[in-house]
């Protein structure tokens, strides 16, 4: 029943502040140029979908988003879990990989498309190498948190340095990684649409472009809208399957409420 | 103030020259020290140590926090190697973590992604022992401490007593040689630690397991040990062995037999006469 009541509410609030923005364009004869009204704006949507020209981006942004996602993470967590493990390599190459972090990736797009071309291969490195950085980072403190009474607890047993990582710190650090995890989709989607800013034949960041100069701003709005609910699902996938691996961190069991309000 | 090693090793010694069978130690400590590096010099957390523990014996090591108890405890999991002197576990020097030993932690330690079961299957996991023979076994143990019912619950919906019950019933999974348990119950409240006191006995009574039993509490140890060895710190060492003749199984009355009470006295005293509880 409260619920019930909650969602009739919310739908109101959107159908109130659509109509709102449609009536204060049309009333202010604002030009579509600088701010088309939410009809305008669903009107490209459905054009954009109703030709598949929509459909056709969504599908190569998705795909270089997720392919770069997945290669920049796993790229991540090994830097990170080579680091976290061993002495060595945290001295001689960490400081690297802090230098190298304090520089905006997105500055790197250029030169990734002079090496790569104008293809998903070089999308694909852009996203990777912005979404590295989170895990790196996340995957050390995790690593490095287990707690002495545990690792002693470990050790008494006489386990191996490997049966200490994976029955001990991979977990631990687990909560750690799925944060790190979730902050790299963000910047994964920010990573795609930078590189097809910069260059690419195809990708809604292409799109958003060729409509700027084309002067197609309810369409570059439509597109807006579909990277947000983009950015929306993916992130929400995440979680779930954060909530399905953490089921045993108590901090989680405080989130519920968190992740109602973004449904 | 201080007595002398000689006068130390005659007191153990005399209260272990009973008559004993051929049967090996469980544990022989000879000349133990442990130093740690500290900005001025070293501080000796531990010297030379020595006394032993028979085959099934229960003894407690009780001294105020700083008196290397947990360092000592350290050296005998194998956590820890002494600076000077051996430690032996059935005739062979502990070196390092073995597999015939069980710990059991201030805190429970507990996995919290295992489940109870599968916490309480830590060892023979991590020892690679095949089987359903330890599955049997584990329900078995956490019938033995009342916790068969929670099995398959996981740590967080356990409550302090019945968590440290499962690091207990963990620590005899694998059926060690010896049982070390550093101030299990110091963070439990009075009335849980009494029921605890009783269910360790219980498991002792049951599974005849040699115990070195660590705490800062005088009553706990005289009511669970045979032999109470009295630690003193700065540096630390033993300087009493006290023999508890109370029999068992022991109820919580016990507590106000006059040779309970006599025994946790002159512990107390000693302690207070060589100001050790001194700030």
């Amino acid at each position: 029943m409260h619920k019930g009541r909650d969602i009739a509410i919310t739908v109101a609030i959107f159908c109130v502040s659509v109509l709102l923005g449609e009536l204060i364009v049309r009333a202010l004869e604002v030009p579509t140029y600088i701010l088309p009204a939410p009809s305008k704006v669903a009107i490209a949507l459905w054009r954009g979908f109703a030709s598949g020209l929509y459909q056709k981006h969504l599908l190569h942004t998705l795909v270089e988003t997720l392919l770069g996602f997945l290669l920049g993470s796993a790229l991540g967590f090994s830097l990170g879990a080579a680091v976290a493990l061993n002495r060595y390599v945290e001295y001689f190459f960490y400081p690297y990989i802090v230098m190298f972090q304090s520089v905006p990736k997105v500055a790197l797009a250029p030169l990734i498309v002079v090496w790569f071309g104008l293809g998903l291969k070089s999308q694909v490195v852009n996203v990777a190498l912005v979404a590295c950085f989170p895990l790196i980072v996340n995957t050390i403190a995790g690593l490095k948190s287990a707690d002495e009474d545990r690792i002693n607890l470990m050790r008494s047993l006489a386990a191996s340095r490997s049966q200490i990582f994976w029955m001990l710190k991979l977990p631990t650090a687990l909560p750690f990684v799925m944060a790190g995890l979730e902050v790299s989709m963000i910047f994964a989607l920010i990573g795609a649409i930078v590189a097809e800013f910069v260059g690419s034949s195809a990708g809604l960041g292409m799109l958003i472009q060729s409509m700027n100069f084309n002067m197609d701003v309810a369409g570059q709005f439509s597109v807006l809208l579909i990277l947000s609910i983009l950015g929306l699902l993916l992130n929400r996938c995440i979680l779930l399957i954060r909530r399905r691996i953490l089921f045993w961190d108590t901090s989680e069991k405080q989130q519920p409420e968190r992740e109602r309000v973004i449904i | 103030m201080a007595l002398t090693l000689d006068q130390i090793r005659g007191q153990i010694s005399l209260t272990e020259d009973e008559p004993r069978s051929v049967t090996m130690d469980a544990i022989s400590v000879r000349d133990l020290s442990k130093g740690y590096p500290s900005r001025d010099g070293c501080v000796k957390a531990l010297q030379e140590i020595s006394f032993r523990v028979k085959e099934g014996e229960f003894v407690a090591v009780v001294g105020p926090s700083g008196c290397g108890k947990s360092t000592l405890l350290k050296i005998l999991a194998g956590l820890l190697l002494p600076s000077k002197g051996e430690a032996c576990l059935r005739g062979t020097p502990i070196n390092g973590p073995r597999r015939d030993i069980g710990v059991v932690f201030q805190s429970p330690v507990l996995l919290s992604w295992r489940t109870v079961l599968q916490n309480v299957l830590l060892p023979v996991d991590v020892q690679r022992l095949a089987g359903d023979s330890y599955r049997r076994a584990a329900l078995e143990l956490l019938t033995l401490v009342g916790l068969q019912e929670f099995a398959h619950r996981y740590p967080w919906e356990l409550s302090g007593g019945m968590q440290q019950r499962v690091a207990i019933t963990r620590a005899l999974i694998h059926d060690p040689a010896m049982l070390l348990m550093d101030e299990p119950f110091g963070a439990l409240d009075a009335m849980t630690r009494e029921q605890m006191n009783l269910q360790l006995q219980h498991i002792w009574l049951e599974r005849k397991k040699t115990v070195l039993f660590i705490t800062h509490s005088i009553p706990e140890a005289v009511f669970l040990a045979d032999r109470v060895l009295v630690m003193t710190p700065r540096p630390g060492r033993i300087t009493d062995a006290v023999a508890v003749d109370i029999p068992r199984p022991r109820r919580l009355e016990a507590m106000n037999l006059p040779e309970f009470c006599a025994t946790v006295s002159s512990i107390r005293a000693q302690f207070h006469a060589k100001g050790a509880l001194d700030a």
